[in-house]
């Protein structure tokens, strides 16, 4: 039956543009998360009142993220092309996407990290600090631990639009059902392809949202 | 045990700078529990966050168990900071830690091998009657049991100092008085001196030793706890020990007591340490032919010995009303003839 809905889907390519899809989002989610996360204490470290206090680091910081945040995606990943080849090295398939969606998510993610960490009752830095606990000890065992919620579900937000920007990565010769999708669906009118493409990505999408909802539903003991 | 000497704070604000603390001096003995009060924007939360290096003096200097703490930095400050614990009015657990981890965190900290810092955690828990709600998370704990883990958490390693934050402030009345009880318990059995700032006098006449009454970042008065009860002297001061000593209607209700009483007099007996307890009334009534009545009255106990004040109505011949008085002022009783203007 479902051959009879989509009788020019090839299962094989389908299922080899999921992997693609799959592994652009994964690598980059990874990084982002690290990225944004170092990027996200920076700025919260830095705001004031803070223990790192800097006004210059925290205004630099956040003009860097606000304009990455800002370039729509699909020019971005034109603009880091001269980036993109120098090192990767080509500017075609899955790993030449990556640079563009790092550099797009992760800013995205930053800003999700210093709200997290701004939710962080600040008597418990405090108290912390009263314990003679050092900056380290603080990032480590109070900062990420009691924002860690707001983080995994900051994740699940920026991996599901990393799906999305693997699809317009995918226009540009990136791979994935994106191109896929514009490939073999649009460009040659194929509607069921592109229908099919959708599909898996809302699954994707869907069994992301599960397993980020799951996990920050078990992290928070408030 | 604490020193502080001619300690001045003063912000930056938009507004231009703000004295916080202005010029304090003050010393505080080891084993005692010294009180600060005052009213919010008084300077006390200032003042006792210079004893932890939370916050550094504009001027002046701050010893704490031998180290000046308004002078070091660093690994010395997060050293000297181990020996003194802290408890907060939101008690500042962590939510993500157990109440075992929330009370191992400062061990951690200090870098205690995982088997002592089991051990340690078990005797605190107990030390503050917490069985039994170890492995349970701070939201599913009442303020005052939350209050108890911050408490153990700020004795685990054995600190010199305990400095309080308005730690009862967020607690009911009775949940206050078992944390008081508690925090009285912990500084006789371990000798530990305990610093609180509150704005509850009920609080200081309930543990604290000595007492400093703040007021815009100076000490205005301060003393024994007794003393200050007796005879306060600042405006401030007096305001304060009302609120434990006269329930708020009491002018009011003095004022129709004079009105209903034109004959003989109206005396307000101020008890303090241990004439409390001495039959005062039935002296007079023994010795004088005047009747007594009792208007109103009421006796709290302190740290070092009961207070209280008691209005009561002397009636009888004017000379043998007098000669009672008299006899009262010469007791170890403050006596006050109450007119009514």
């Amino acid at each position: 039956m479902i051959e009879q809905w989509f009788p020019n889907v090839d299962w094989e390519k389908m299922w080899e543009a999921t992997l693609q899809t799959l592994y652009m989002t994964s690598i980059s989610v990874v990084i982002t998360f690290v990225l944004g996360l170092l990027l996200g204490l920076l700025l919260f470290l830095t705001s004031k009142g803070q223990l790192w206090e800097n006004k210059a680091v925290y205004g630099i910081t956040a003009v860097i993220v606000n304009v990455f945040r800002s370039i729509p995606f699909i020019i971005l990943i034109v603009l880091l092309i001269p980036f993109t080849k120098a090192i990767i090295g080509t500017i075609i398939g899955e790993n030449a996407a990556l640079p563009a969606l790092i550099i797009g998510a992760a800013p995205f993610y930053a800003r999700m990290v210093e709200i997290a960490l701004r939710e962080i009752d600040k008597g418990v830095i405090e108290a912390a600090r009263a314990m003679g606990a050092s900056t380290s000890t603080i990032i480590r065992k109070v900062l990420i631990p009691e924002s860690l919620p707001a983080l995994v579900s900051g994740l699940t937000v920026t991996a599901i639009a990393l799906v999305g920007y693997t699809a317009m990565a995918g226009v540009i010769g990136a791979g994935g059902l994106g191109n896929l999708a514009f490939l073999d669906g649009f460009q040659r009118s194929r509607n069921d392809v592109t229908l099919m493409a959708t599909i898996v990505i809302l699954i994707i999408v869907f069994i992301i949202q599960f397993i980020g909802d799951t996990f920050t539903r078990k992290l928070d003991k408030r | 045990m604490i020193l502080i000497e001619q300690a001045k704070k003063i912000f930056q604000t938009k507004n231009g700078p703000v004295t916080a603390v202005d010029d304090i001096n003050l010393s505080i003995l080891e084993g005692e529990i010294f009180g600060m009060i005052g009213y919010s924007g008084a300077g006390k939360s200032t003042l006792i966050r210079m004893l932890n290096g939370l916050e550094t003096p504009t001027e002046g200097s701050v010893t704490v168990a031998g180290r000046t703490v308004s002078k070091i930095k660093g690994s010395e400050l997060r050293k000297a900071r181990q020996e003194i614990g802290m408890i907060f009015q939101h008690f500042n657990l962590l939510w993500s830690r157990t109440v075992r981890e929330n009370i191992a965190f400062p061990l951690e900290i200090a870098g205690a091998p995982k088997a002592e810092r089991d051990k340690r955690v078990n005797e605190l828990i107990e030390l503050v009657g917490l069985d039994g709600r170890g492995d349970s998370y701070p939201s599913q704990l009442s303020g005052g049991q939350k209050q108890r883990v911050g408490i153990a958490r700020a004795l685990a390693n054995n600190p010199k100092v305990l400095l309080c934050d308005e730690a009862t402030s967020a607690l009911d009345p009775q949940t206050t008085d078992s944390i008081l009880e508690l925090l009285v318990d912990i500084n006789e059995r371990l000798g530990l001196t305990i610093v609180l700032i509150t704005h509850e006098m009920h609080v200081i006449r309930k543990i604290c030793h000595r007492v400093a009454v703040m007021e815009a970042g100076k000490i205005v008065e301060m003393g024994p706890v007794l003393d200050v009860f007796r005879r306060p002297e600042q405006l401030i001061t007096k305001r304060f020990v009302q609120q434990v000593t006269e329930p708020e209607e009491s002018k009011e209700t003095i004022r129709h007591l004079v009105e209903a009483h034109p004959d003989g007099k109206i005396v307000k007996l101020t008890f303090v340490g241990v004439s409390a307890e001495q039959p005062v009334i039935t002296e007079i009534i023994r010795r004088f032919d005047v009747a007594i009545n009792i208007l109103q009255g009421k006796i709290s106990q302190t740290q070092n010995g009961a207070y209280g004040t008691l209005f009561v109505h002397l009636t009888g011949n004017a000379s043998e009303v007098d000669k009672a008085v008299a006899f009262l002022d010469a007791q170890q009783v403050d006596s006050e003839v109450i007119t009514y203007d």
